[in-house]
């Protein structure tokens, strides 16, 4: 099963939405969509569901052209942020709602419902009404609606963001269990990296209505096509910051200077730009040169720390750039005094001018 | 009684003081009433009811009254519905300005359409029908119909919609079986407001009827009849055509806020 974006576009007077876009998403696992607010996340499932039409390109599913069929006469389902249930419904009919759409007979539709809310856990609140219920259970009844009809593409549109943290855990460990056994394709958007990692599957990067990079989720996190790509594929922030090859030397804007690297060895003389997850730059070591094997020292006044439970973030002035460095342990610099970090730079990425990837 | 309590309360007795007045008259003969000052009725009267509830002259124009009014209201909220949904949910060339172009006609005077609205009605035999009166009573209850409807549909998140449409449900089947239930508060208040102002409109309904559709508060404001001044009588109809609107607002008395807001929080 699969469906297919070819060069799939949006706009909206001049406004671009979503830019020529080509995908093919595969049955199986998560597709996760991941982008800030407004990177056309939203925009781009309604395109796939039939809910707005592409100003350009068409959309294909199992081979087919299915652009511009109506969202009723395809089989897909679809999960909000905001717990949308019908409200004058009891949760009962709420989840029976597309299989009476659908004329199934009463026996059946009641059987089905049954074995969804066991599923979901909302066997006791069937006769209640959505408002009823607390906002896990809110979502957990439109999950079940969109599941209970066996549809073949379920598109999930940041379904956990509204949640609390506790109950967000726990909906996140089910969600792929919820979706083991199916044969659909399942499209996820999430603001958080986290998240896509924790689920898996593939990831799309989103950027200003882009897809910037898109593979399998490990593969995305490791290897980022781009400085783009990265910086949307880590949380906080990756750090970035241009630096210049002078010969077999690599100078951090006079703040630090370390050797050239392999990838860059047989690259010309000029501005390259680093970045390193926040979990790459820590406190600096406590040798002569302030640094680890491997590490350079980066020397930075402190804006703000933040100290959650077992985990410091430092954010901190590098040049004209503010880095942010994630570390276990408290370690507290006051506003305004000079930190000194390492940054290891065998975790380092380098892009060139146009912000791909260097690789080897 | 607490000191706190006297500002109310003086408050509620000033309100309250002519609709007392009234409803006190309306147990009173027309003698006692021009007779002198009394502040309840000493001669204890229902005559004044009876003569409305049998007299066709008084009750036709209840009748009359209920007619215009409900045929109005019917009309309004169902003109209005889809033009507010049309306003919550479509971006269309010029939508904003026709929005308020809508309200307004609500900002003339009515006195404005009467000579327009007399000229035209008579000209197509609609003079001194219920029709008429609701017709133009239209006028400015649909504008405020889809103020209030499209306040209370736009409170409704639009992945409402969607999420119906993904269900498979039609439009027709979403608006009338989710939708409208969904806003069903929004609607009552709708009702309420056009109810309100049709049944207390008096211009128009005056101008627009002669014998056949004559509404209540025309015949009300009749002060002298062939036999004088009938005052007890008057102060009887006043006080039933108090009784409706009454009657209604017990309904939607937990949304009248959100209505005079139009329906935006």
């Amino acid at each position: 099963m699969t469906l297919e974006l070819r060069q799939i576009e949006k706009t909206l007077g001049t406004d671009v939405h979503i830019h020529p876009t080509d995908l093919v998403l595969e049955a199986g696992g998560f597709n996760i969509l991941l982008g800030t607010t407004l990177s056309g996340k939203t925009t781009l499932m309604q395109l796939m569901a039939g809910l707005d039409r592409p100003t350009g390109g068409t959309l294909h599913f199992n081979g087919k052209d299915v652009t511009g069929m109506r969202v009723q006469n395809r089989n897909v389902s679809m999960v909000y942020q905001q717990f949308i249930n019908y409200p004058n419904f009891t949760v009962y009919e709420n989840i029976a709602s597309p299989l009476r759409v659908a004329r199934m007979p009463d026996a059946e539709i009641k059987k089905r419902v049954g074995a969804m809310a066991d599923l979901m856990r909302l066997s006791p609140m069937l006769d209640r009404k959505p408002a009823e219920l607390s906002g896990g259970q809110q979502q957990r009844t439109a999950l079940a609606r969109a599941l209970v009809k066996d549809s073949e593409l379920v598109l999930l549109d940041e379904p956990l963001a509204n949640l609390d943290f506790k109950l967000r855990e726990e909906l996140r460990e089910e969600l792929p269990k919820l979706f083991a056994d199916r044969n659909c394709i399942v499209v996820y958007a999430t603001t958080e990296p986290i998240e896509a990692l924790l689920l898996g599957g593939s990831t799309a990067t989103l950027h200003e209505g882009r897809v910037t990079q898109f593979g399998p989720t490990g593969d995305v996190y490791r290897n980022p096509k781009d400085v783009i790509s990265a910086q949307v594929f880590s949380e906080p922030p990756m750090n970035t910051a241009t630096v210049r090859k002078v010969g077999d030397r690599v100078d951090l804007g006079g703040i630090a200077y370390w050797p050239c690297p392999a990838v860059l060895s047989d690259k010309p003389d000029g501005d390259y730009q680093i970045g390193l997850r926040p979990h790459h730059v820590t406190p600096a070591a406590n040798t002569p040169d302030g640094a680890q094997d491997g590490c350079v020292k980066i020397s930075g006044e402190v804006l703000v720390t933040e100290l959650s439970g077992s985990e410091s973030t430092v954010h901190f002035k590098v040049g004209p750039e503010v880095w942010v460095s994630l570390a276990h342990g408290i370690h507290s610099f006051g506003v305004g005094e000079v930190a000194d970090l390492q940054a290891d730079l065998s975790r380092a990425f380098y892009f060139g001018a146009d912000g791909a990837l260097i690789s080897s | 009684m607490k000191r706190t309590a006297i500002v109310p309360a003086l408050y509620i007795v000033f309100l309250m003081l002519p609709i007392y007045w009234l409803v006190s008259m309306s147990f009173k003969t027309t003698n006692e009433i021009l007779g002198g000052f009394s502040l309840y009725p000493r001669d204890f009267t229902l005559e004044n009811y009876i003569v409305i509830f049998t007299d066709p002259v008084w009750y036709t124009g209840y009748l009359n009254s209920m007619a215009y009014v409900s045929l109005n209201t019917v009309l309004s909220v169902a003109c209005a519905l889809p033009a507010a949904y049309a306003f919550s949910r479509y971006r269309f060339i010029g939508d904003k300005h026709l929005f308020f172009w809508l309200l307004t006609n609500r900002m003339a005077p009515p006195a404005v359409f009467a000579l327009p609205f007399f000229q035209l009605y008579s000209a197509v035999g609609l003079f001194d029908t219920h029709i008429a009166v609701a017709l133009s009573h239209t006028l400015f209850n649909i504008p405020l119909a889809v103020w209030i409807l499209e306040g209370f549909m736009s409170g409704v998140p639009k992945e409402l919609d969607e999420t119906a449409y993904v269900d498979g449900h039609s439009f027709w089947s979403f608006f009338l079986k989710i939708f409208i239930p969904t806003i069903a508060a929004g609607i009552g208040v709708a009702c309420f407001f056009c109810f309100m102002f049709s049944w207390v409109e008096l211009l128009l309904a005056k101008t627009l009827t002669a014998v056949e559709a004559k509404p209540i508060a025309a015949t009300m404001t009749r002060t002298a009849s062939t036999s004088g001044y009938e005052l007890g009588l008057l102060a009887a109809a006043g006080t039933l055509t108090i009784v409706p609107g009454a009657f209604v607002i017990y309904f939607v008395r937990n949304y009248i806020a959100k209505g005079f807001a139009l329906g935006r929080v």
